[in-house]
């Protein structure tokens, strides 16, 4: 009954952590198996917010189903509609308009700096740095400003249509894009004097959950946190889409493998963001804004109002969509969290047979207990914080 | 003491219990920070810089010990019922509930086997915040709304 004889391992102790906890970025729960202050194993629970996504979709026809993707990671709200337009576009053959193209280019790339503005403003605010929150929120809202203009709606949009786009941008939309990228630049120094050469942020981040190379592709991690640990691997380099490899951009790494690292990779990659932006916005061709395709191409309301047959057309593909050709494709983007990719499965009907969705939150959530082990348990915030995940994208 | 002497003479106001507790529970209802799904991003960036419900008083809360509201931003899954459910049950009362999003009203696009239809089959919700998600403008307009439901409740009077 002497406590020096107790084992050390029957004093470890566990204890839950969420769904409810404001630390843990959404209804992710944790076991921790703690062994005083430091923490020995870390069991992951998900699927708090199992939605069913892939079974929604065997039920709906291709695009009834487009206004759901952008609800999995509403961080990047327009990253996941893109993937699935590619994939049907790359089923069905279909090619996009370049206008269209770049729109998506300059849409998808403005969605990622919103998605690392919003991971940069909670990873400060659970480690302690308030002030961030407020800067980054505040650059944020400038950017759902531009997505209003162009979409009508801040967060999802249901804007990217199979062959391009609903409509073209509207008037001033450049001149808009254009001031963001000038005020940016001065906003992402103010947060570098806030951070980067800080000593608690150092003191918090450096050498903690250190992820080598070797385990983070074991893992299967993408995206940042990968890059994070030195591996080259950005799928818009690999196999570029949607015209990316128009545009000259670096690929930021870092050596560091620890979160100090990973934040260092995702504020050059806001920059290289920008980068892409500013010359999409000066090369932004004139033209088309969807494929002049009549399965996927809806004909003019004028014309159908005074045209039996185009009226007749019109309800059809309305109500019967379009069906893409038996096979089965798979189409990966690079998303704001990582590689993210929609295998497709078609019988020849208008609702999809099989929509598997590789999430990049999902795997990179796996190495969590590698990395957090031996460290404090005030660091399991600051560990869960660098691997950038969001819920909707873990349980789908 | 000297300061307070003869100081109340011209300021006296007359009033009843229940306007000072009602009063008192509209100038500070504390929400407790709790996100389910897409909703709860539009919650942050009401609560953040540019939106501001400090405003109004309402400061986020990380314990449910000392929060007035609950807002229930986001998809409710069947698996995430029990711990609402849990956190609701830990917040001392008056408490009320802001059902946040169409998911959170009425189960929104997800009608599939994991989707709870609308939390107001558990928990007695207050105000309904209709959008897919609300901006942070109706979510203001709602807390403001749930302000002036607050300020009509007796505690002490009978009705």
């Amino acid at each position: 009954m002497c406590p020096a004889k107790v084992m050390p391992e029957k004093r470890r102790v566990k204890i839950h952590m969420g769904p409810q906890h404001p630390s843990t970025h959404g209804v992710l729960h944790l076991v921790l198996t703690l062994h005083g202050e430091r923490i020995s194993k870390v069991e992951c629970e998900v699927g708090f917010l199992h939605r069913g996504m892939e079974k929604i979709a065997e039920n709906l026809q291709y695009q009834q189903f487009l206004p759901y993707p952008e609800r999995l990671d509403y961080l990047s709200g327009l990253v996941h509609p893109m993937a699935l337009c590619l994939t049907v576009e790359k089923m069905m053959d279909i090619e996009v308009p370049k206008r269209a193209a770049y729109i998506r280019v300059i849409l998808a790339e403005l969605s990622r700096i919103a998605s690392h503005l919003l991971w940069l403003a909670t990873h400060a605010l659970d480690i302690g740095a308030m002030t961030v929150f407020m800067y980054a929120f505040r650059e944020r809202e400038a950017i759902l400003n531009i997505f209003e203009m162009v979409t009508g709606g801040r967060m999802t949009f249901n804007y990217f249509r199979f062959g391009g786009c609903k409509q073209d941008v509207p008037a001033g939309f450049v001149e808009r894009v254009n001031q963001f990228i000038y005020d940016f630049p001065s906003r992402m120094q103010d947060y570098e004097t806030l951070l980067t050469n800080n000593r608690i942020w150092l003191l918090r981040t450096r050498d903690i959950g250190h992820l080598s190379a070797e385990d983070a592709i074991n893992y299967g991690v993408t995206g940042s946190t990968l890059r994070g640990s030195g591996v080259d691997y950005d799928v818009r380099k690999e196999f570029p889409y949607s015209c990316y490899e128009e545009f000259d951009v670096e690929v930021p790494l870092s050596d560091r493998c620890d979160t100090y690292g990973r934040y260092l990779v995702r504020l050059e990659e806001m920059r290289q963001s920008l980068r892409i932006i500013k010359q999409a916005c000066q090369n932004l061709p004139e033209g088309d804004i969807i494929a002049d395709d009549p399965r996927v191409k809806l004909p003019k309301k004028e014309e159908a109002f005074n045209n039996m047959e185009t009226m007749i057309r019109y309800c059809c593909s309305v109500m019967e969509g379009f069906s893409p050709p038996a096979g089965e494709t798979y189409m990966s983007v690079e998303a704001p969290k990582g590689e993210l990719g929609y295998y497709l499965v078609s019988d020849g009907s208008p609702k999809p047979y099989r929509l598997k969705i590789r999430v990049p939150s999902l795997l990179n959530l796996a190495p969590l207990d590698l990395m957090s082990r031996g460290h404090l348990i005030a660091d399991i915030v600051a560990i869960i914080g660098t691997l950038d995940i969001v819920l909707g994208d873990v349980d789908k | 003491m000297g300061l307070i002497e003869n100081r109340f003479e011209k300021n006296v106001l007359v009033t009843t219990v229940d306007s000072v507790l009602n009063w008192a529970r509209t100038s500070s209802m504390w929400p407790l920070t709790f996100g389910l799904a897409c909703c709860a991003i539009e919650m942050m960036a009401t609560g953040s810089a540019h939106y501001d419900l400090d405003r109004f008083g309402i400061i986020f809360r990380a314990t449910p010990r000392q929060a007035d509201i609950i807002i229930i931003a986001g998809t409710v899954t069947k698996k995430m019922v029990p711990p609402i459910l849990k956190v609701y049950n830990q917040m001392p009362d008056p408490k009320w509930v802001v059902a946040m999003g169409s998911c959170a009203t009425t189960g929104g696009p997800f009608k599939t086997y994991s989707v709870v239809q609308g939390i107001d089959k558990y928990l007695p919700v207050d105000v309904y915040v209709p959008g897919c998600q609300p901006r942070p403008q109706t979510l203001i307009a709602s807390l403001v709304h749930l302000q002036d439901k607050i300020k009509a409740e007796h505690t002490i009077a009978k009705k």
